[in-house]
Formats: structure tokens, C-alpha cells, sequence
């Protein structure tokens, strides 16, 4: 990495997160390069990821939580009314698609949605200005730093299996445990086509987590990729590409943090339903 | 990109976020929103109401307007009345003191006439002593003539 910075070795450099994790030579520690963090396998943690995450995660739910302790049925303020329209919006959203009761979903729609806004709107900062701030800070000058969680694929794993693991339980919670396995291997086609039937439905069922994960992933991600390669410009036309590009990037991070939600909605309205 | 226990942390953070809004964000907010949407709907309720209130106390008032209007004419309709008969009392009175003081005066005259007359008659009386007198150029004892002087004076 020392030396002259290509135009490749910028873009890896971007690309890669600041794992912490079980080197099978160096013990727990950093990895210092992209080599090394792939050689720790499993076990290891994306400590920019999860950092952030947790932080933006911190910050919507202190934002909503004060205006939840100020809540006033009189006049609200400023935050209390933005707080009451988004939660209006988002228990629009479930009641207009979930018929049934179910205190879990409606919050969790509401965190999923405002927690991927966050962390999506990390792409909307400069690409360079937190890795070099960070790189300053710590005096590492090869620190690897990804601001955007969402652009791990880790990050949007982690959700859609949570969605799914949900899926899973409410269905056998409302359909019991043969229902559910009725539901995977007795359609479409009957009894006489169970495998079939097993290898269509838990196909579906899959593909709903992998899906949501990799929907939000591959948006994000092309999205940095593009901000990173817009960088790589002379400084003096990138406003001319980064401007519209971010403009456009607005509606893509609203529109994944609401896909997100929608389907979450979705699939759990689906996993109370009978056939 | 490497999947790996970053995925596990999301994901039990993601959980805790969950539990948490659900558990501190999601009620307290909603139930404000609940209880605002009842008080604007009371407070609707109660503009119906008051309103409805409104037309009736128009009504009540105009009612009220109308029955006065009619009392007052009654009002006004006793009054001339009782103005007719005080002036019909008036000129009642009016005309008994007048007969009165015709009455009065006559009575007052009649008494004057007679006193001019008494008077008269005894300057009369004296007039005709003194002529006499002059007449049989000697006194006349008006005792001894009192009888003829009299007769002469209730003559005149």
C-alpha cells in the first residue's frame, strides 16, 4: 500500500472495512490489509460497520425517544410534530398492508425504515472526508474506514436474516408448526409432489432475506462505487458529476430505506396469513 | 468482502433497537397522537354544539323581541288611554271649579249689591234727613223719626 496511490489501490482502499478480528498467525488484532482480513474468516468484526450503525441506530432512537418523553397531546413542537409524521407515515404503511394484531411490527417498521435512512444518508458525505478525518485522528495514514454500513453486505444481512428469523416464528406462531410445513411442501402441486413442492416454496422462502439483503446492498454499494470514482476526478469537475449524482442519490436512499420497510411489512403480513 | 460476525452484531443490534422502540418510542408517541385526534374530535362535538346553542338562542331572542314589541303596544295602547281619561278627568274638573267660581262670584256679587244697597239706602236716608232739614230749615230729632226714616229706607 505504500507509496503511490493508483487509481485501483484508492478504490480497494475504499472498498475495504476496518476488521478487527482472529488472524491466524497474528492472533486478535486489525487487519492490516485486505489480505489479512480475508484470512480471518468468520471470526472477525467490521468495527467501522458496526460503529456506525450503532451510532446512527443511538441517534434516531434518541431523537424519537425525547420527543416520545415530551409527547404533549396539545400543540406539538417542532420535533414532536416531525416524530408524529413519520410514525404516521410508517403506521400507514402496516395498517394499509397488515390486517391482523401484532404489536411488534409497526415499530419495527418504523426502526427499519428510519435506521436504514441513516445509515444510507452516510453515503451522501463527501466519500474521502470521514476515512482521511479518521485517518488524521488515529494517525494511521493506511486506516481503512467505510462510513456507509449498508454498503457491507454484512450490515444488510444481518437485518434481513433478523426479518426473516421473524418470518419463521410468526409463521409457525399463527400456523403451528404443521401448518408451516404444510405450507412449504404441500404446494402448489399436492401430496405427490412433495420435493417439488419443498424445493419451490423453500426457495421462495430464502430468497426473501437474501433478497431484501443484497436489494439494499447492491443499491448502496454501486452508489459508493460511483461517488468513489467521481473522486477519482480532477477536483475541479467533480462537482459537475458528484452534484447530480447525490441529488439523484437522495431518492435512492429514500426509496431503499422504504423498500426495505415495505417488504419487511410484506413478508410478515404474508408469514400471518393462511393459504 | 468477507461475511462474518459483523453480521451476528447487526443483527442483535438491530434487535435491540427493535425492543427498544417498541418499547419506549412506538406507545408514548402513538398514544399522544390517539388523545389529540379524541380532543380535536370532542372539540369538534362541542362547536356542533355550541352552534346548534347559537341558532337557538337566535331564535329565543327573536321570540322574546317579537313578545316584547307586543307588550309594549299594549303598553302604549293603556297609556293613551289613560291619557284620554285624565284629560276627559281634567276638563270634568275643569268645568265643576269653573261652575264653582261662577258659582262663587255670583254669590260674591249678589252680597256686594246688597251691601251697596244697605249702604245706599242709608246714605239715601241720610241724604233725605238732611234735605228735610234743609227743607223744614229746623232739626229733626232722628229718633222721633226713626219709624219714618226706616219706613223710607226699606221703600228705596
Amino acid at each position: 500500500m505504500a507509496g503511490e496511490i493508483t487509481a485501483s489501490s484508492y478504490i480497494q482502499h475504499h472498498l475495504q472495512n476496518l476488521t478487527y478480528g482472529n488472524h491466524p498467525e497474528g492472533g486478535w488484532m486489525f487487519a492490516h490489509t485486505a489480505q489479512e482480513a480475508k484470512e480471518m474468516g468468520f471470526w472477525a468484526i467490521h468495527v467501522d460497520t458496526m460503529g456506525w450503525s450503532i451510532v446512527l441506530g443511538l441517534i434516531f432512537l434518541g431523537l424519537f425517544r425525547s420527543a416520545a418523553k415530551k409527547a404533549t397531546t396539545g400543540v406539538p413542537g417542532g420535533l414532536q410534530n416531525f416524530v408524529e409524521i413519520m410514525i404516521e407515515f410508517v403506521d400507514n404503511s402496516v395498517k394499509e398492508t397488515f390486517h391482523g394484531r401484532n404489536k411488534v411490527i409497526a415499530p419495527l417498521a418504523l426502526t427499519v425504515f428510519c435506521w436504514v435512512f441513516l445509515m444510507n444518508f452516510m453515503d451522501l458525505i463527501p466519500v474521502d472526508f470521514l476515512p482521511r478525518l479518521a485517518q488524521i485522528v488515529t494517525g494511521n495514514e493506511h486506516l481503512y474506514f467505510k462510513v456507509v454500513p449498508t454498503t457491507d453486505l454484512n450490515a444488510t444481512l444481518g437485518m434481513a436474516f433478523s426479518v426473516f428469523a421473524l418470518i419463521v416464528y410468526y409463521s409457525i406462531k399463527v400456523k403451528g408448526v404443521s401448518g408451516f410445513i404444510g405450507e412449504l411442501t404441500l404446494q402448489p402441486f399436492g401430496k405427490w409432489m412433495i420435493p417439488f413442492n419443498l424445493l419451490l416454496e423453500g426457495v421462495g422462502l430464502i430468497a426473501k432475506p437474501i433478497s431484501l439483503a443484497l436489494r439494499l446492498f447492491g443499491n448502496l454499494y454501486a452508489g459508493e462505487l460511483i461517488f468513489i470514482l467521481i473522486a477519482l476526478m480532477p477536483f475541479w469537475i467533480q462537482w459537475a458529476m458528484s452534484v447530480p449524482w447525490a441529488i439523484f442519490h437522495i431518492l435512492v436512499i429514500v426509496l431503499q430505506a422504504f423498500i426495505f420497510m415495505m417488504l419487511t411489512i410484506v413478508y410478515l403480513s404474508m408469514a400471518h396469513e393462511d393459504h | 468482502m468477507n461475511i462474518n460476525l459483523t453480521m451476528i452484531g447487526q443483527a442483535i443490534a438491530f434487535f435491540l433497537f427493535v425492543v427498544f422502540c417498541m418499547k419506549y418510542v412506538w406507545p408514548p408517541i402513538m398514544e399522544a397522537l390517539k388523545e389529540r385526534q379524541k380532543k380535536i374530535a370532542d372539540g369538534l362535538d362541542a362547536a356542533d354544539r355550541a352552534s346548534r346553542d347559537l341558532d337557538l338562542a337566535q331564535e329565543k331572542a327573536k321570540q322574546e323581541l317579537r313578545e316584547a314589541k307586543v307588550q309594549a303596544a299594549e303598553l302604549i295602547e293603556q297609556a293613551n288611554k289613560r291619557s284620554a281619561q285624565i284629560v276627559d278627568e281634567a276638563k270634568e274638573q275643569a268645568r265643576d271649579e269653573g261652575e264653582r267660581l261662577i258659582v262663587a262670584a255670583k254669590a260674591e256679587i249678589d252680597q256686594e249689591s246688597n251691601r251697596a244697597k244697605e249702604a245706599l239706602r242709608a246714605e239715601v236716608a241720610a241724604i233725605a234727613v238732611a234735605g228735610a232739614e234743609k227743607i223744614l230749615q229746623t232739626s229733626i230729632d232722628s229718633s222721633v223719626h226713626s219709624d219714618l226714616l226706616n219706613k223710607l229706607a226699606t221703600e228705596l
